[in-house]
């Protein structure tokens, strides 16, 4: 890690006492609409993912008639672009022009990286519906960020799980080279007790993966594991099959999901990842869910939009529980903490650090009777489980 | 690394290489011949692909979304000639680059308003779906080695066109002298329409190919612009030789480079740092290579111009 | 050199140290305009190159991430002090024009502008792998730099004074260097390179110490872009903000500082406006280009010095 040292922790408590005392929580009329930023990247190559949790947030609110605990909302959508700088200026902007209640979505680490002291020390409460990352799941901990999602290291670990469930001996590791790659890479090696035969590194902009796949040929693992988010995840795919090696077991995370299966198509089939929810999971929630985002947008929906549409859950709860007064953050952060909503995955609520505390599984790519294709759980690894950070994080009672 | 995984990389390399020299041929005659930067021949390339998959899609067949992708982005290039680039012929380089940043930005746009975000699937033709087993467990996919077929038929279509032709004799005086031409009494003008219209649909037929095993997405010519143009200064402006041999160069560099740097730093580091840093290196390796080679010959391995 | 050269920039100046006090004086308007002022710094500097020198690079972004990431590199010493982190941010992009000016003015014309952009990748994919400093992700900075155990700028105000002192001092600069004999010197070279050789005049040199000033302004700029976002991130280095910058050079003309300093303000605050109108926005500002290009020759400043 090396990011969070003691000095600039302490440096931080100082600038959030700061602008605590500066920034008193705007007390509005109840009647006024709750104001939400909704941050996601809806430019450049990566947009698919952002569109999927912005109309993920758009159906909850639907589903709530535009209303938070009985509050009417106003959405106020920020293209991230991807690019950090932009995304801060747009937040502030967000923040103060605005002056939105609560700032939700984030597609990315390094955008909710950077974010995060622009909200939080605005005391104002961040809601991460993707981004997981472990710095704010451990030291880092903030009391004003909450996710829907997960850490990332934990839907990485579960493969390495499965791996070791399933009794292979020499896994191939296969991931894009920078932080969430790396990331990737130790959280399978977390739960993975075999032989790692080889980890090889590709840049983000990577598009031809023969090369790599002539090496996976050439050492014969029991299974590849790979994290290729997007794009990406797309050629690998499609690649990989053609290069005939779908005998070799497929492991992944965020590579084969709704939102790339449909340019991957056949070729995805009986590929696995995992994740912490699927289309096909059975409860009443989750079945309203996937039938209307299919009615409404005409796609088959995956976690990015799960965990939005669990966020508007979440805070329409959060919001009803104090009564539609925002003023009080104490008891706003309670509320939000209880996680008193039905989740599309079934059972959930929040740890410690305000990450999740959830069952992970091992999904699946099969090809519907309509002949889409989507993931599909085939059996639970982790049950309730809590991420490695939270142990180190010590949350402050009250802010 | 044994002899037989070298070769399928040296494969790769070569296969790579060609894609590369079918937009890079493109980019060096338009900016040989007339002069102009044309920072929106990654797009075409895109569009390519787009209609590719749209035509297939619609029609049903491979064959015939190649067979129609191919006039149709002849057409759009020549729509674009004519509705931008041909007004930026007399103006200096920098006020190319700029407006045809406009153009990109707009297209990039413009894809994702039409088609959606979300990546476009090409399937692949039914008749090259197999694959050619070269070494255990590991099949060399027939339609890669279509691609590396139908780009060296079409290096070798460029060859004859531009060394045994009369237009094509035109485009090489061009590159070397464009105003004596004219001053010759050519129309030059129809001339640039000609090569401009042709390396619309070289960069589109790029993206046809590569459709079906890359993802068609908003943006993805960005990237292969930048490597475009790394091949086109490689291998000397205007130079169709140069092109298709710095094109094989920077193919063979990024893909053997990415196999290997990561072995050859294990010889220094231990193995985590070694992958990390070989990987961070092999992305380098390609601007390194160009560096190199312009620091020894400023004008590239085939100047044109004298 | 008319009136209007410095007329214009004067007038923009004012209304950049006005604009806190005539309703631009909340955080996120100050947070904008520092972006704008901060890459007008870094056009000008690149207009130095370009309109000075005729050398179009397309590598600056690399000085300005090189100058960010000396702020990170000190602050993950625990070093936040400005006349450490100011010498060292301007000292390294400096270093690094020296190293890479060196063999990429050798060449000219296109093939400098691929030299540049290779140099730029390099550090890009070096930023890229400082795992120490978050890698990819970036890493989030804690508090500004502060002046003499001073954290004068936290407050947003001072900050956007501070930003418009170092854009005004770098304008004055680049314009104090076109006008006098070494500018000349440029220029010539540029327009002609064989009769400057024949006056017995090496341009080599001349070239190389202008790279070393841009990179050391765009070092500057970077120190202060790191400031301003309180985050520090491998994308600053991307080669499309190479790109970015020399669009904004080139939208504002090539007449003088005053050009860059107008294509860069356009540029960023357009770019803003229009994001607030539509998703795609892009869809608008493609064809605005194309539109300058078309018909205002000499950009920006061309056409309000036609006025």
């Amino acid at each position: 890690m090396g990011i969070e040292t003691t000095p600039a922790l302490a440096r931080r408590a100082m600038l959030a006492a700061g602008a605590a005392l500066l920034a008193a929580p705007t007390v509005r009329a109840q009647g006024a609409p709750i104001k939400v930023g909704l941050v996601a990247v809806l430019t450049g190559p990566q947009a698919a993912l952002g569109t999927q949790l912005r109309d993920g947030w758009t159906l909850g609110l639907r589903h709530l008639e535009n209303r938070l605990g009985g509050r009417p909302v106003e959405t106020i959508v920020i293209d991230d672009e991807l690019r950090p700088d932009v995304a801060v200026t747009k937040v502030r902007a967000a923040l103060e022009r605005d002056r939105v209640d609560f700032v939700v979505g984030v597609v990315f680490s390094n955008i909710l990286q950077a974010i995060m002291r622009p909200v939080t020390e605005a005391n104002t409460f961040l809601i991460s519906t993707n981004a997981g990352p472990s710095t704010f799941a451990g030291r880092g901990c903030n009391p004003f960020f909450f996710t829907t999602s997960y850490n990332n290291d934990q839907v990485h670990s579960v493969m390495g799980q499965a791996a070791q469930d399933a009794g292979y001996r020499r896994v191939f590791l296969l991931t894009p080279n920078y932080q969430a790659g790396r990331d990737a890479m130790a959280g399978f090696k977390s739960r993975f007790q075999g032989q790692v035969v080889d980890e090889v590194y590709v840049p983000l902009t990577h598009v031809d993966f023969s090369a790599e796949l002539a090496r996976i040929a050439a050492l014969r693992p029991d299974a590849i594991f790979t994290f290729m988010p997007g794009g990406l995840g797309v050629n690998l795919v499609r690649q990989y099959r053609q290069a005939g090696l779908q005998n070799i077991p497929f492991l992944s995370t965020f590579t084969v999901d709704e939102a790339t299966l449909p340019a991957q198509g056949e070729a995805a089939l009986g590929f696995f990842s995992g994740a912490n929810w699927a289309p096909d999971m059975e409860n009443e929630q989750n079945r309203r869910f996937v039938r209307d985002m299919e009615a409404q947008f005409n796609y088959i929906p995956a976690t990015y939009a799960a965990q939005s549409y669990d966020a508007a859950m979440l805070l329409d709860s959060a919001v009803r529980r104090v009564g539609g007064n925002l003023a009080d953050r104490n008891a706003l952060r309670q509320a939000i903490a209880a996680a008193d909503f039905r989740s599309v995955r079934g059972a959930f609520r929040f740890g410690v650090n305000q990450y999740p505390v959830q069952d992970f599984w091992l999904c699946q790519v099969v090809r519907r009777p309509d002949g889409r294709f989507q993931t599909q759980t085939v059996r639970r690894v982790l049950e309730a489980n809590v991420d490695p950070w939270a142990g180190e994080c010590r949350m402050p009672g009250r802010v | 690394m044994n002899t037989t995984l070298l070769l399928v990389q040296v494969l790769n390399g070569l296969q790579f290489g060609i894609l590369l020299f079918l937009v890079a041929a493109g980019l060096t005659l338009v900016f040989g011949v007339m002069d102009f930067i044309n920072l929106a021949h990654g797009v075409q390339y895109m569009i390519g692909a787009y209609l590719g998959a749209t035509l297939a899609a619609l029609t049903g067949s491979f064959w015939l979304g190649l067979l129609l992708a191919l006039p149709a982005a002849l057409l759009f290039g020549l729509l674009l000639e004519l509705l931008v680039f041909r007004h930026l012929y007399e103006r200096d380089h920098l006020s190319q680059v700029l407006a045809t940043f406009g153009v990109i930005l707009f297209l990039n746009q413009g894809v994702k308003a039409v088609f959606g975000a979300a990546p476009l699937q090409m399937p692949v033709p039914e008749a090259l779906s197999g694959g050619v087993r070269i070494m255990e467990g590991l099949l060399y996919p027939a339609y890669r080695l279509a691609i590396l077929a139908a780009g060296l038929a079409t290096a070798a279509l460029l060859w004859v066109l531009v060394e045994r032709t009369r237009v094509g004799m035109l485009v090489r005086a061009g590159a070397s002298n464009a105003p004596m031409l004219s001053a010759l009494g050519v129309d030059v003008r129809r001339l640039f329409m000609a090569v401009f219209g042709f390396g619309a649909m070289l960069a589109g037929f790029a993206g046809v190919m590569a459709a079906p095993i890359l993802s068609v997405e908003p943006g993805m010519g960005d990237n292969l612009l930048i490597l475009a143009f790394v091949v086109i200064v490689i291998g000397g402006i205007g130079s169709i030789r140069g092109a298709f041999i710095a094109a094989l160069i920077v193919g063979l560099v990024e893909t053997i480079g990415r196999s290997m740097m990561p072995d050859l730093m294990r010889l220094f580091l231990d193995a985590s740092a070694a992958r990390q840093t070989g990987a961070a290196l092999a992305s380098m390796l390609v601007y390194i290579v160009m560096a190199a080679i312009l620091a020894f010959r400023p004008a590239g391995l085939f100047p044109v111009r004298t | 050199m008319t009136w209007r050269d410095a007329a214009l920039p004067a007038g923009v100046f004012v209304a950049l140290a006005l604009a806190p006090f005539l309703g631009f004086g909340q955080s996120h308007s100050l947070t904008l305009l520092a972006r704008a002022m901060i890459f007008a710094m870094a056009a000008i500097s690149l207009m130095l190159l370009v309109g000075g020198a005729g050398l179009v690079s397309l590598g600056h972004a690399a000085m300005l991430g090189i100058g960010a990431y000396a702020v990170v590199v000190l602050d993950h010493a625990r070093i936040t002090e400005a006349w450490m982190v100011l010498p060292a941010g301007v000292g390294a992009a400096a270093l690094f024009a020296l190293a890479t000016g060196a063999i990429a003015i050798r060449t000219s014309g296109v093939h400098f502008i691929m030299i540049t952009l290779a140099f730029g990748q390099m550090a890009f994919f070096t930023a890229s792998s400082l795992a120490l400093y978050g890698g990819d992700d970036g890493y989030t900075l804690y508090g500004r730099t502060e002046i003499f155990g001073a954290r004068l700028l936290e407050d947003r105000l001072a900050f956007h004074f501070a930003c418009l002192f170092c854009l005004v001092a770098a304008w004055a600069l680049v314009r104090v260097l076109l006008a006098s004999r070494f500018g000349r010197v440029l220029r010539a070279a540029r327009e002609n390179e064989t009769r400057v050789r024949a006056l017995g005049l090496e341009p080599y040199p001349y070239r190389l110490a202008a790279y070393v000033i841009a990179g050391a302004i765009g070092g500057l700029a970077g120190v202060l872009l790191a400031n301003a976002t309180e985050f520090v991130a491998p994308a600053y280095l991307a080669w499309q903000r190479s790109g970015d910058l020399l669009f904004m050079v080139i939208l504002g003309g090539l007449a003088g500082p005053h050009g860059a300093l107008l294509g860069a303000l356009a540029f960023v605050l357009v770019e803003e406006w229009l994001a607030t109108l539509t998703e795609h926005w892009r869809l608008i500002f493609g064809p605005l280009l194309i539109l300058c290009v078309l018909f205002l020759r000499g950009g920006i400043a061309g056409l309000l010095g036609r006025g």
